[in-house]
This record gives C-alpha cells, sequence and structure tokens, in this order.
C-alpha cells in the first residue's frame, strides 16, 4: 500500500448537541495531523478552525437542542484535509458578520470565530442556507 | 482570595497576577467559569492591577478572547489596568488576526508586565 494511502484518514461521525461534544473527534483530527507531522501552526489553525466551526454548529445552529445532530464528514492525507460540518439549524448569513476588527466592533466580546476560520484555513464556504460549511487546509509546502 | 477551579491567583505587591489552570481554554462551561472567576477579581476583590499569565496555555477559543475583552472594559470602569504577558507565537497570532493585540496591553513575560503598571 503507497505511503499516503496508509496515512489517509477519513470520518463520517453525527454529533449532539452538547457543549463540548465534538471535542474526541478534535481531538482524534489533531493526533492525525501530529502523526502525519503538520507543521505546529498549520495544526493549531485547524484545531482552532474546527472547534470555531463546531460552536457555530452545536451553539449558534442548534441552540443545543437536544433533538438535532450536527454531522461532520473529514477526508485527511498528509497533502489535503477536507472537512464538512452541519447543523440543522436555519443557517445564517456569513456576509452580514461585521468586521469584528473594525475599530467600532473592536470591543464586542464574540464575532470573530469566522475571521480566524478563514484566517487559519486555506478554503472556507459555506451553503446558500448557511447551515453547512466546508473547509479545506493545505499544510504549508503544499499551498 | 477564595480558591478557584479555573486560576491561580497571586499578588505581587500590589498586582493580582493570575495564572490559568487549564491547558486549552476552549469548552463552553469551563470558559463561563473562568469569566466569572475573573470578573470575580475586579467585581468582588476590586483588583485594580491585573496580569493574565498564559504561560500554562496551549489553546484557547474567541470565546475566550469575548471574555478577556469584558475583563478589560471591567478593570478599566473601576479606573483599574489589565496586562496579558506569556502568550506563545500561535495564540498571538490570534490576537494580532483580529487586532486584539491592539486592544490588550501585551508584555513578553511577567516582569515585563509588572514593571509597566
Amino acid at each position: 500500500m503507497p505511503p499516503n494511502d496508509s496515512l489517509s484518514w477519513q470520518c463520517d461521525r453525527a454529533i449532539p448537541s452538547e457543549p463540548g461534544a465534538g471535542q474526541r473527534l478534535l481531538d482524534q483530527l489533531v493526533d492525525r495531523l501530529r502523526q502525519m507531522q503538520w507543521a505546529q501552526r498549520d495544526v493549531f489553525g485547524v484545531q482552532l478552525a474546527v472547534e470555531e466551526a463546531l460552536v457555530n454548529a452545536i451553539k449558534h445552529g442548534n441552540g443545543y437542542d437536544s433533538t438535532k445532530q450536527v454531522r461532520v464528514q473529514c477526508r485527511l492525507s498528509p497533502q489535503l484535509l477536507q472537512i464538512e460540518i452541519e447543523d440543522e439549524g436555519p443557517g445564517f448569513n456569513p456576509a452580514a458578520v461585521p468586521d469584528p476588527t473594525d475599530p467600532e466592533h473592536l470591543d464586542v466580546p464574540n464575532g470573530r470565530g469566522l475571521m480566524l476560520m478563514r484566517n487559519f484555513m486555506s478554503r472556507v464556504e459555506f451553503n446558500e442556507r448557511g447551515n453547512r460549511v466546508v473547509m479545506e487546509k493545505r499544510p504549508d509546502g503544499c499551498r | 482570595m477564595v480558591g478557584h477551579r479555573r486560576i491561580e491567583v497571586n499578588a505581587v505587591g500590589d498586582v493580582t497576577v493570575v495564572h490559568f489552570k487549564d491547558h486549552k481554554i476552549i469548552e463552553d462551561l469551563g470558559i463561563q467559569e473562568l469569566g466569572q472567576e475573573l470578573f470575580q477579581l475586579v467585581d468582588s476583590e476590586h483588583c485594580k492591577k491585573l496580569v493574565l499569565n498564559f504561560s500554562s496555555v496551549d489553546f484557547l477559543s474567541s470565546a475566550a478572547l469575548g471574555k478577556l475583552i469584558t475583563l478589560d472594559k471591567k478593570t478599566r470602569a473601576q479606573g483599574g489596568k489589565l496586562k496579558l504577558c506569556n502568550i506563545r507565537p500561535e495564540i498571538y497570532e490570534v490576537f494580532a488576526i483580529t487586532k486584539l493585540n491592539r486592544f490588550f496591553d501585551i508584555k513578553n513575560d511577567e516582569a515585563d508586565a509588572l514593571a509597566a503598571f
């Protein structure tokens, strides 16, 4: 089996809408990234972006509703991470989220998750409804 | 000072120095508790010179940033000052991306933070 195939990993999970419910999955993903010797900055960035996306889905999307789930589909190779996170909420318009670095918003306590996702990942796209995000990350040296 | 679950608090002269017990500040309930313990330092114990030492913190989410912003506002409202220090490079990048490195007074280490009051 070629080395890249032996290192690849994928998952398809449904997680409950509870605080911290995605932590096990996130820990597994971080372990895999480290096994693939992704740079520390890339591992940190993926961890932060996925954490922010999971919080968005569980808290803001599903509103901690125990009857709703968050679906996470993930494909990872040494050269590319693709992750899709979908909640059962009404969705939101990412274009309507204010720029948290505007001076008038700088001291607002929330609203930074989306900016961090976009800065640390190579690609971040939402579906039209705004309840599913697809993110990609190519580690440094593979861009 | 009362015992805390999320932070360790020490007095250095008239400055209150806070260390974090969690290496990762992410979990929602934990962040709420952390916020309450930090706010208590200002609201109940009336600490006016605060240093937050991040030497033990490997990771934090944007929700944690929100608590720090609220803490800074509370401290300023009481006529006090808040300084952050010992922030590892990856976390400093989070502050830089969000331009919160301009909002907060960030020092390299605890000695620099203490000397800056």
